[in-house]
């Protein structure tokens, strides 16, 4: 009998997408079809917005006037490609880095920015938004999406559901529960490995033996590819796909990209990374090679990026400014736990009133 | 030394690492990192990846196989990154650790420590500020230790690694760099189930640990009255003899803690005062405590925790009561 070496413990092919190269040269055999160059535009000002975004979340960070934030830069192709590609109804369950998924879908930013700013209020989106809020404890939403997929086909609404996971997130066992009720129920759920190859501290290799992670979906019995995470058209196409062939059971999609800034603003990467290593990874920019694509379409030119960037840019202000007008009233931290208010926290809530705990600070 | 509680808890675990070669330590970012708070930094470069490890990102993996670790014979000490992300490996804790021992009569116990930060106060993102220490105390079999200072963080650690038991360590982020103090460069113990009285007095005892046990004392402090402030630093045995012979001799009970009010430590302290010493109190006993939900964001904690007001309140409260 042989013995097999763990290097070849899994032989089947994992399917690898790239439609356009670093330079913004695209294959055209593999465009999709309905992909026209206003939806590419499009495409660009959300990658554009959702860096912009980011950094000035970063800045009220620095500044004091955010709490503890997870950037996005260099994650823009994953997260706008996939967010273009879903449908009005299709559900977004993210975990917490999906700021441009959300941009993309709609969301006024000056929600981000509530959140952020550390007030449930920003989790609060109307329903008709199609998003679960952020999920901190990772991979824990994916046993959601499985259970949201499962009540889609249940309710015949026809919507996917399109979840977020980290390539750390593959690790724990909810991950492979998800997948593998999803399989057994044939559950409309599209999963998003956005590997960005760092769980904080901990690359990828040593995250798992498994040489891709889309692999791991193969022992669900769930079809898994990996794409270029930083070709925005990669990622549309892939997701688009999926979410077709979603309505006869689950999809799983790693896209390969990278963690350009730190894991959060309490982290510093130089301590467990190299320079080169990001500097090798800033050549593969997603944003950069859809602007060279546009460009050499004649589609774009200096003068639309300063328009683009002011417009966004005080679209971004007046939203922070929203969100910093907000005043927290802490009664609604205890009208909002149980459908009723039970008598025991009813006393919690007039003794907190009573003996002014809250005074000056709030309504 | 002059130590922090995080380098305290470093110190102890270097020194226990050098003592007994079957502990490792294992968890998310503890190697190269140091670990989120960094309170195994350097602790990989001086014994070697083999006894610190970086593990994948999945809780209820680091300690199950802890659990395993110590069934074969080691002495793991697992990091779970923050209290919020141990329930991901809860079962393994209360299905599992806290009953080996029993169901096997005492062939199989679980010799590790289990360290994770607790507690709220510092900005954290969701799920990074609970205060969990009723959950373990409550399944009985698993030793629950809280510090409040970095030298009976040190004494603590160094003396759970040196028993024969599973051990949940809690580290209220707060107090992590609060502030130094002197403690012994060499090895010592501070004993497991046993209280420390923070200040003596004779009016009044509150009953603390944690987050809160420095902020009980600065209000006593201020407020200038003569009250026992007794630190638990064991939740799990209570140490219920100086519980007690406190309440016993001030007849004046304040609990005070930043775990939610409802089915937390204080309560189970009450009950035990009210079944053994109520004949002797002048008041009824007080708790205070957060509300009775889970951990806000972090814009509405401090609506949350229990403030120097709140205590200060509640001090006011049990005083004017007549015996
Ligand atoms: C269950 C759980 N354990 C630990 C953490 C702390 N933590 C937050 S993010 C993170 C790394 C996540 O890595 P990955 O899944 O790759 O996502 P990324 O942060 O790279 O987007 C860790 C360990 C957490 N939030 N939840
Ligand atoms: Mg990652």
């Amino acid at each position: 009998m042989a013995i097999s070496l763990m290097a070849d413990a899994f032989e089947g092919k994992i399917e690898y997408l790239q439609i356009m190269d670093e330079k913004g040269n695209a294959d055209q055999s593999l465009m999709p079809k309905d992909l026209s160059d206003s939806r590419i535009l499009d495409m660009y000002k959300y990658m554009v917005l959702a860096r912009a975004a980011d950094a000035k979340t970063l800045s009220l960070q620095r500044q004091g006037r955010a709490a503890t934030y997870a950037p996005l830069v260099g994650e823009e192709a994953t997260q706008i490609g996939s967010a273009l590609a879903m449908r009005q109804k299709d559900i977004f369950v993210p975990n917490f880095r999906q700021h441009g998924v959300y941009l993309a879908r709609g969301t006024p930013p000056e929600a981000l920015f509530l959140y952020w700013r550390g007030y449930e209020e920003g989790s609060s989106l109307p329903r008709e938004f199609g998003a679960l809020p952020i999920i901190v404890p990772v991979s824990t939403q994916m046993p959601h999406g499985a259970g949201m997929a499962m009540a889609q086909k249940y309710l015949k609404t026809g919507a996917a559901v399109v979840v977020y996971v980290g390539d750390g997130g593959t690790s724990e066992g909810d991950f492979y529960e998800a997948l593998n009720f999803a399989g057994v129920w044939k559950a409309p759920l599209v999963t998003i490995i956005e590997n960005n190859q760092w769980a904080i501290s901990v690359p990828r290799r040593d995250q798992t033996a498994a040489k891709t992670l889309a692999q791991k979906a193969m022992a669900a019995g769930v079809p898994g590819m990996q794409v270029d995470g930083n070709d925005v058209l990669a990622v549309y196409k892939a997701t688009k796909d999926a979410i077709e062939s979603s309505a006869y059971g689950p999809q799983v999609i790693e896209c390969v990209t990278y963690r350009m800034s730190m894991h959060t603003t309490a982290d510093d990467p130089t301590k467990y990374r190299s320079d080169a290593e990001v500097e090798a990874w800033k050549k593969k920019d997603p944003i950069l090679r859809v602007r060279l694509y546009l460009e050499k379409k004649g589609l774009w030119d200096d003068a639309k990026q300063k328009a683009l960037e002011e417009e966004q840019s005080k679209f971004i202000d007046d939203a922070v400014d929203k969100a910093e007008k907000f005043v927290p009233d802490p009664k609604s931290m205890f009208s909002n736990v149980y459908s009723y208010m039970p008598q025991v926290l009813q006393h919690e809530l007039d003794d907190a009133l009573k003996a002014g705990f809250w005074q000056g600070d709030s309504k | 030394m002059k130590a922090n509680m995080v380098t305290a808890i470093n110190n102890a675990l270097e020194l226990s690492m050098k003592e007994n070669d079957r502990i490792v330590l294992l968890g998310e970012d503890i190697g190269k990192d140091g670990g989120v708070f960094r309170v195994t930094e350097g602790l990989q470069a001086k014994f070697g990846e083999s006894r610190v490890m970086d593990t994948p990102l999945a809780e209820s993996g680091i300690l199950g196989a802890s659990i395993g670790m110590a069934l074969a014979g080691m002495h793991p000490v697992p990091e779970v990154q923050f209290a919020g992300f141990m329930f991901l490996g809860f079962s393994q804790l209360i299905n599992h650790a806290s009953r080996y021992r029993s169901r096997t009569r005492s062939i199989y116990p679980v010799p590790m420590v289990v360290r994770t930060p607790v507690s709220g106060g510092v900005r954290t993102l969701e799920h990074h500020s609970d205060s969990p220490e009723a959950y373990y105390s409550h399944i009985g079999g698993l030793i629950v230790v809280e510090p409040s200072t970095p030298y009976d963080a040190k004494g603590l650690m160094i003396k759970a690694l040196r028993m024969n038991d599973p051990v949940v360590f809690l580290e209220p982020t707060k107090l992590y760099r609060l502030f130094k103090e002197d403690i012994p460069d060499d090895m010592y113990e501070v004993p497991i189930g046993k209280a420390k009285l923070l200040s003596e007095g004779s009016d009044l005892s509150i009953i603390t640990y944690g987050t809160m046990a420095p902020l009980v004392k600065d209000v006593v402090a201020k407020k200038k009255v003569s009250a026992d402030v007794l630190d638990l630093r064991t939740i799990n045995p209570l140490d219920e003899e100086a519980i007690l012979a406190s309440a016993r001799k001030t007849g004046r009970v304040i609990i005070v803690h930043e775990a939610s009010m409802s089915f937390g430590v204080g309560a189970e302290i009450a009950a035990r005062i009210a079944e053994n010493a109520i004949f002797e109190l002048k008041a009824p006993v007080m708790r205070v405590a957060s509300p009775s939900f889970p951990y806000p964001m972090p814009g509405y904690e401090k609506y949350y925790i229990p403030n120097e007001l709140k205590v200060s309140q509640a001090i006011d409260h049990i005083m004017a009561v007549q015996d």
